[in-house]
């Protein structure tokens, strides 16, 4: 055999290890493994890559290269392992921002290299121009786009969405542009006009990601991750190197896939959350404001202790606030508490709650809680009406009331969790404030509802002196 | 040539269904490491960097391919490493108690 059909086997059961690893994920006992093994996967391929002729006598290029992987891993290892888990969209932004922008570089030089080469006459073929087209401008937007996300996500810049008049229209006018500079350059083959359309493509990152409010950062750092994928997926074009194809193919449908798992979490369309700019219509419909004067029960936590001690089955709902006041493992803590003393205790994670996709798994994951107490939302609705208490700690939209019952409502059709059907209903809120989507929420006026108002993990700590001395 | 870009057509759209196909069994549970661990995967454009640098001439595309190992190695490093670290975290119930006391470092990251 060959060098290169060694190569391209190595390449092979890589791919075959990525596939693997994303297969490992479907139950919580493979996970791990499954990681490892694509870790794994990708050492064997980029160890292989040292092999191929061009990279081995690269000489003063390979040193660069090896210079450039020692940063670079420098920087990532202690990030990833220091970052905290609250800060995990930001963090995997940053990771899917920089992938787009290597995939973006790759095809950019590839370009370079191929139209710069000695024996190079005449033009490229129209569908390499094609391919390398393709991987600047996804790998620019996914690149500038998670940047924007970042920023967000990190509160550099307010988390609501961002509009200006004529919107819509510049938007288009930059779209029209891309199209117009990408037909141009794969008519003309020329290195400036594809630079122009790099320009072009960062700053439809930008402005594709800035009327994106808070809420919906989850899908739209999904879609970018999506993006990266196609843009690695369009770089194996322009190298013809298979694994890029396999690994961006891989990544780009299952982030597809992913995103529209979780528009329908919230009960609206792709284009609705990418498109509708979600603050302005909660202005539109936002009438309740004169309903805050509206009395509440608000409780004591001795109050609260003895209702949780003596009831048989207590649902814990968790939202971001509990992660904001790193409340998790309080929480765990009364959880322990209350089940020592016989209650049946879960918690029903809604699809969305946290930041990201899945976020509120890892944090209570975090906090020791055993996945097998976790219930996703479909199998724990059916539970809620046995449930003696729903204690909602730090959430509010995904058990608000309003998705089923108000179609004004901006949520009005995002499935939520029904505290609402549960005995008792106990917020554990910081402020009357409402939540992400900047709705009002009737269940907090519900007579069978009590707050108890304060930080998450004070409230929570001495809910559990409560539930103690009860 | 012609031959070449429709092979690589029927991979692309070949793995597209794997993809699909992989993590329709995802539970919900595990979205985010799933987009961490898919995140790392496309890291893996690192090989296609160092190709890059390989056939690189002049500053331009060296200093670009430099760039472009960089970005892609905190991609593939970062990612790998970070999806670890959340799934290291996920445990089933523990069958003995005892063992609860002894974890590890986890919490390093909430002081």
């Amino acid at each position: 055999m060959t060098l290169f059909t060694w190569i391209d086997l190595v390449y092979l059961l890589a791919a075959i290890g990525f596939i693997l690893a994303l297969k490992g994920l479907s139950s919580p006992k493979f996970a791990r493994q499954g990681n490892l093994l694509g870790a794994a996967a990708a050492t064997a391929a980029i160890a292989i890559t040292f092999a191929v002729p061009s990279v081995r006598s690269a000489g003063s290029r390979l040193i660069l290269m090896v210079v450039a992987m020692v940063i670079g891993a420098a920087i990532a290892v202690p990030a990833a392992r220091r970052v905290k888990m609250t800060a995990m969209p930001q963090m995997v932004a940053i990771f899917n921002g920089v992938g787009g922008g290597a995939a973006a570089l790759v095809s950019l030089t590839s370009f370079l290299i191929l139209t710069s080469h000695d024996a190079f006459v005449g033009k490229p073929a129209v569908y390499r121009i094609v391919e390398v087209i393709l991987g600047v401008l996804i790998g620019c937007v996914s690149f500038s786009g998670s940047a924007i996300a970042f920023i967000k996500l990190q509160e550099l810049i307010t988390g609501r969405p961002i509009t200006y008049p004529g919107q819509q229209v510049i938007n288009a006018i930059v779209g029209l542009a891309i199209l117009g500079v990408a037909v141009a350059t794969v008519l003309t083959a020329s290195t400036v006009l594809l630079v122009v359309m790099l320009v072009l493509a960062l700053g439809l990152g930008v402005i594709f990601v800035l009327p994106i409010g808070g809420a919906d950062v989850p899908v739209l750092i999904s879609l970018l991750n999506s993006f990266t994928g196609l843009a690695v997926a369009a770089s194996g074009f322009a190298l013809d190197n298979n694994l890029l194809i396999i690994a961006g193919t891989l990544v780009g449908a299952s982030g597809i896939l992913l995103t529209r798992m979780m528009s329908k979490a919230m009960g609206r369309s792709l284009a609705n959350v990418l498109f509708s700019a979600f603050g302005s219509v909660v202005t539109a419909t936002g009438g309740a404001a004169g309903a805050d004067a509206r009395p509440v029960k608000s409780g004591t936590p001795e109050d609260i202790g003895v209702l949780l001690a003596y009831a048989r089955k207590v649902v814990i709902i968790p939202g971001y606030g509990l992660a904001v006041a790193q409340a998790q493992h309080t929480a765990r803590e009364l959880a322990d508490l209350l089940m020592e003393r016989g209650v049946e205790v879960f918690y029903a994670i809604h699809p969305v709650a946290g930041r990201m996709p899945g976020h509120m798994n890892v944090l209570l994951a975090e906090a020791n809680v055993p996945y097998d107490e976790l219930k996703e939302m479909d199998e724990a609705n059916p539970e809620m009406t046995t449930a003696d208490v729903a204690l909602v700690i730090g959430a509010n939209d995904t058990v608000n009331p309003a998705a089923d019952d108000t179609p004004g409502s901006p949520i009005y059709g995002m499935p939520i969790i029904h505290a609402d059907q549960a005995q008792n209903v106990v917020f554990l809120k910081r402020s009357m404030r409402p939540g992400f989507a900047g709705i009002d929420n009737e269940l907090l006026f519900n007579p069978k509802t009590t707050l108890l108002f304060g930080d998450a993990k004070d409230t929570l700590t001495k809910l559990v002196a409560a539930v103690k001395s009860a | 040539m012609n031959v070449g870009i429709i092979e690589l057509l029927t991979i692309f759209v070949l793995a597209g269904f794997v993809g699909i196909e992989v993590v329709s069994k995802v539970p919900s549970i595990l979205h985010t490491p799933l987009m961490s661990g898919s995140n790392a995967i496309h890291g893996i454009i690192l090989v296609g960097t160092m190709a890059i640098m390989g056939q690189a001439h002049g500053t331009v595309q060296v200093t670009l391919g430099f760039l472009a190992v960089l970005l892609a190695t905190l991609n593939i490093v970062g990612g790998f490493v970070v999806t670890d670290r959340m799934l290291e975290m996920f445990k089933a119930k523990p069958s003995e108690k005892a063992a609860k006391s002894s974890d590890k470092d986890a919490d390093g990251s909430a002081s």
